[in-house]
């Protein structure tokens, strides 16, 4: 295999492990938030017990996030140089704006966070909770732009090959960014939602009536069935855009090869890149044309209008794009049934007497959003190939020159990693729920809540 | 001002002294929680726990300087990163599998079943150590211009010896500020049985810089600059010998002068950076690419600095105030 394709399977192996993380801590640091500002508004135990729990996977997922972040810093250096040598002056202060402004918040209120709790007044400690949720969710906020960015570039001029920032404005509110950013937000609260109430099941399932599980369950569950409707359709109006912006990848994501009207809906094919058409296709007639333009005679671009005079391929290899797509949507519909099935199932029976199947389900659903959030970041940038930054770049004339054995041994060195840690991580929070419901997590200090008088917060030396 | 006339002279400079200013901060803060993780097979299974204590808070946001360095390198210079990371692609896939093991051991030591901890402490030393040795490795190749023989790997291999050694010797320090009783009296003989690896490291790094460059040999020993680096040595040597007669003599009534070692350890790095500094200015890929060749468009370097003039301040300003919170010896890490 040649650098170019090592290349970019690590960087893509590098960033699916890193985008796990943050996928939970953004949403994650809000709903903290949220049990601290409820347990000091009403002062009941649980929510400090719920916030005991949760904070310790927050934890965990926030270093999992900062040191695969950190590789990816270097990534782009080590395996794009490229990259900066020709978009730099536009993606290298968005990077900076991300570290100066997100970066150094959520590492430094962190700590304040998780082990302040007895040092600091409790208002100061809502507030360094509510700092690192609102830096992890600036961080988020300019490596999106810089992402959609490359997918709707503008603001700016060439000059010698190489790119000039003309009007940040633009680069910064660029066409494709508004709805990347709401659906990943959304996508964020969705897999957290999906975990608590997932993990909350497992320890229902094991026998713990705690209130603080019924309460984090009910939480869980309400909140995807509310956040999830939204996320459809935002993934609608995102593909409206990158239907005007982008529209090879959206013929791919349709598997459709003839530009045309009344194009169906496809539920299921497999698309042939060779023979230019899909095999055992299964579709809704018009269904497409009625998603994307909302005529059942509108015209979807095909991706035979993608292809140059001497045969060489303007458009992504289609199959991942395809799949990936439906990966993504049918995760979604999934997530409605159960989430709505869910809400149904608490008005009937409370969370305590809940029927042992939706707790099955919604367990084998903890990690879903994960695979959504995956789905959907690799149908975006497969989506984008053969270009790395639209129309202005190719993957190809970023890839450094590093031999390609080098490249392989370190990917494979990555993913021996990420393979033990993955299955770490997932153990760890299965062992903590196991001690939460044997009762050994919860804590044994009283908490002063906002207003309350603060009991020796500050003494030197503790 | 003359030299405000310019932006593309004066916003490379000052670029260079931000990065400068960033990658110093880092080694200090990450070199002394690096250390302790150096430390760590030393130490008993109780004293294991006060050492990740005394580091808990801090050693997120001591990494983040990493990534503010790397992101300046990044922006301000993209040719350089790239140059400068492409050569040193190895050491930097080792550092970062080393800064991975142990950011994650720090959290999954204390929630994984007990029957484990031993594992990710084991982990947790191994990723200090992978991440030492590599920032030493490529601090050695970045001195011999980036180029790979067999003699310059040689150089670089001992220049890895040396910062790891730096590194557990500032840690170790640190521990003799953040801990009492029975484990500061040990941290004192680690500090005892690591300076030599800071001494051996700057006077190793000294040695060999002149003679790699015929231009820094001639900054260095011609009139007048001899005069002007000439403190350098002189104050290098005064910390040194307090440094060595300071641990012959802790720990003290009262804990009185116990955060010494780290001070003086702290000086030292700075004054070992300045030098390298003052040496390899105007360079940032030596004797290849000056900062003025590398910078990005003005454009953009301005924007950035509006930013960083704004943040910089108050990243200092939360920083100092999450040192204040944590002040005083180290206690058992908790949640609650
Ligand atoms: C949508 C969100 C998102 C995406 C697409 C990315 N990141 Fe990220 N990143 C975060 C959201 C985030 C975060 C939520 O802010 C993290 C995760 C956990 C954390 O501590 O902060 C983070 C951490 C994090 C860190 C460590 C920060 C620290 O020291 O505190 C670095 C250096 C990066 N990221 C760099 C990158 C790069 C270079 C990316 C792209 C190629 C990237 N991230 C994609
Ligand atoms: C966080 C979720 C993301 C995921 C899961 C993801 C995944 C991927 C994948 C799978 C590819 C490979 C496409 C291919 O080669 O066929 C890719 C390409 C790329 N993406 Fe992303 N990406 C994400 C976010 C970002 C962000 C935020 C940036 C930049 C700021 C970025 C920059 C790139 C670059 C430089 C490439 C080209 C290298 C390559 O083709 O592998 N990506 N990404
Ligand atoms: C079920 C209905 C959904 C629709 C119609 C939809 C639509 C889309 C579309 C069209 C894209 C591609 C954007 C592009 O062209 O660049 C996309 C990307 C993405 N989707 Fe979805 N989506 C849905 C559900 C979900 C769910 C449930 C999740 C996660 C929980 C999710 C997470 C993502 C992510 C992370 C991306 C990549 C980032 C981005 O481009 O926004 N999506 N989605």
């Amino acid at each position: 295999m040649d650098t170019l394709l090592l290349s970019r399977i690590q960087f893509g192996a590098n960033i699916s492990f890193h985008i796990l993380f943050p996928t939970i801590t953004i949403a994650l640091g809000w709903v903290l938030l949220f049990f601290k500002l409820r347990f000091n508004a009403t002062g009941e135990q649980k929510w400090m017990d719920a916030y005991m729990f949760w904070v310790k996977v927050f934890a965990l997922s926030f270093a999992m996030g900062v040191v695969s972040g950190i590789t990816m810093s270097f990534q782009f250096g080590t395996n794009w140089p490229g990259f900066m040598e020709t978009v730099g002056n536009v993606a290298g202060p968005l990077l900076a704006y991300e570290v100066i402004t997100a970066f150094f918040l959520e590492a430094v209120f962190l700590g304040i966070m998780l082990f302040g709790a007895s040092r600091v007044k409790p208002w100061v400690h809502t507030l360094a909770t509510f700092l690192v949720a609102f830096g992890t969710t600036m961080s988020a906020f300019w490596i999106i732009v810089l992402n959609s960015w490359m997918h709707t570039p503008q603001g700016y001029e060439l000059r010698d090959g190489v790119v000039f920032a003309t009007d940040w404005w633009a680069i910064v509110f660029n066409p494709s960014m508004p709805y990347r950013f709401i659906h990943m937000l959304l996508a964020s609260g969705l897999t957290v939602t999906f975990l608590i109430a997932g993990v909350s099941a497992l320890r229902l399932l094991w026998g713990d009536r705690a209130e603080n599980v019924k309460s984090t369950f009910r939480f869980g569950v309400i909140t995807a069935a509310a956040l999830i409707p939204l996320q459809i359709l935002a993934g609608d109006f995102h593909g409206l855009n990158t239907l005007e912006h982008q529209p090879a990848k959206v013929a791919a994501m349709e598997g459709n090869w003839e530009t045309g009207p009344n194009v169906p809906l496809l539920l299921f094919a497999i698309p042939d890149q060779a023979q230019r058409e899909n095999h055992f296709e299964i579709s809704i007639p018009n269904g497409a044309s009625l998603i994307l333009t909302h005529k059942p005679d509108g015209v979807v671009p095909g991706l035979n209008d993608f292809v140059a005079e001497d045969g060489t391929l303007l458009h992504p290899r289609v199959a991942p794009v395809f799949f990936s797509f439906r990966v993504m949507v049918g995760t979604g519909m999934a997530m409605l049934l159960l989430s709505w099935a869910g809400v149904y199932y608490l008005r009937r029976y409370g969370a305590g007497d809940m029927p042992r199947l939706p707790l099955y389900a919604f367990t084998a659903m903890s990690f879903s959003g994960w695979i959504a959030t995956l789905a959907g970041w690799y149908t975006t940038e497969i989506g984008r190939q053969p270009w790395l930054v639209q129309g202005l770049l190719t993957t190809k004339q970023a890839v450094s020159d590093v031999p390609s054995g080098m490249v392989l041994s370190t990917l494979i060195g990555y993913l021996v990693v990420y393979a033990v840690l993955i299955v770490a991580y997932i153990a760890v929070i299965t062992y903590l729920a196991r001690k939460a419901t044997r009762g050994e997590l919860a804590t044994t200090r009283n908490y002063a809540r906002s207003g309350e008088a603060e009991v020796a917060a500050l003494h030197p030396g503790e | 001002m003359e030299i405000f006339g310019d932006p593309a002279v004066w916003l490379p400079w000052t670029f260079a002294a931000l990065m400068g200013l960033s990658i110093l901060i880092y080694v200090i803060l990450d070199g002394f929680d690096l250390g302790v993780g150096l430390l760590m097979p030393l130490a008993d299974a109780r004293e294991k726990d006060r050492l990740v204590a005394s580091i808990g808070p801090f050693w997120d946001a001591n990494e983040t300087w990493l990534v503010l360095a790397i992101g300046l390198l990044l922006v301000a210079f993209p040719t350089a990163h790239g140059v400068i990371l492409t050569s040193l692609y190895m050491p930097v896939f080792i550092m970062l599998i080393g800064l991975i093991l142990r950011g994650v051991s720090f959290e999954f030591r204390a929630k994984a079943p007990l029957a484990q901890k031993s594992k990710w402490n084991a982990a947790f030393f191994a990723g200090s150590l992978m991440a030492s040795m590599s920032q030493g490795f490529m601090l050695g190749m970045y001195i011999m211009g980036l180029t790979w023989t067999w003699s310059h790997i040689a150089f670089a291999l001992l220049t890895a010896v040396f910062l790891t050694v730096g590194y557990s010797f500032i840690g170790a320090a640190w521990l003799i500020g953040k801990t009492d009783g029975v484990l500061q009296a040990r941290a004192v003989g680690w500090a005892k049985g690591g300076i030599w690896g800071l001494i051996l490291g700057i006077v190793a790094i000294s040695l060999a810089t002149p003679f790699v460059s015929e231009r820094i040999f001639a900054k260095w020993f011609s009139f007048p600059q001899f005069f002007y680096l000439s403190p350098l040595p002189v104050l290098s040597g005064i910390l040194v010998g307090y440094i060595w007669w300071q641990i012959r003599r802790l720990p003290q009534e009262h804990d009185r002068r116990a955060w010494g070692p780290f001070s003086a350890a702290m000086a030292l790095f700075a004054l070992a950076f300045g030098g390298m500094a003052y040496s390899f200015y105007p360079y940032v890929v030596p004797e290849k690419i000056t900062i003025y060749e590398a910078a990005s468009a003005p454009e953009s370097l301005f924007i950035i600095l509006i930013g960083t003039l704004f943040v910089l301040p108050a990243i200092l300003g939360y920083s100092c105030l999450a040192y204040y919170i944590f002040r005083g010896k180290a206690t058992d890490l908790r949640y609650d």
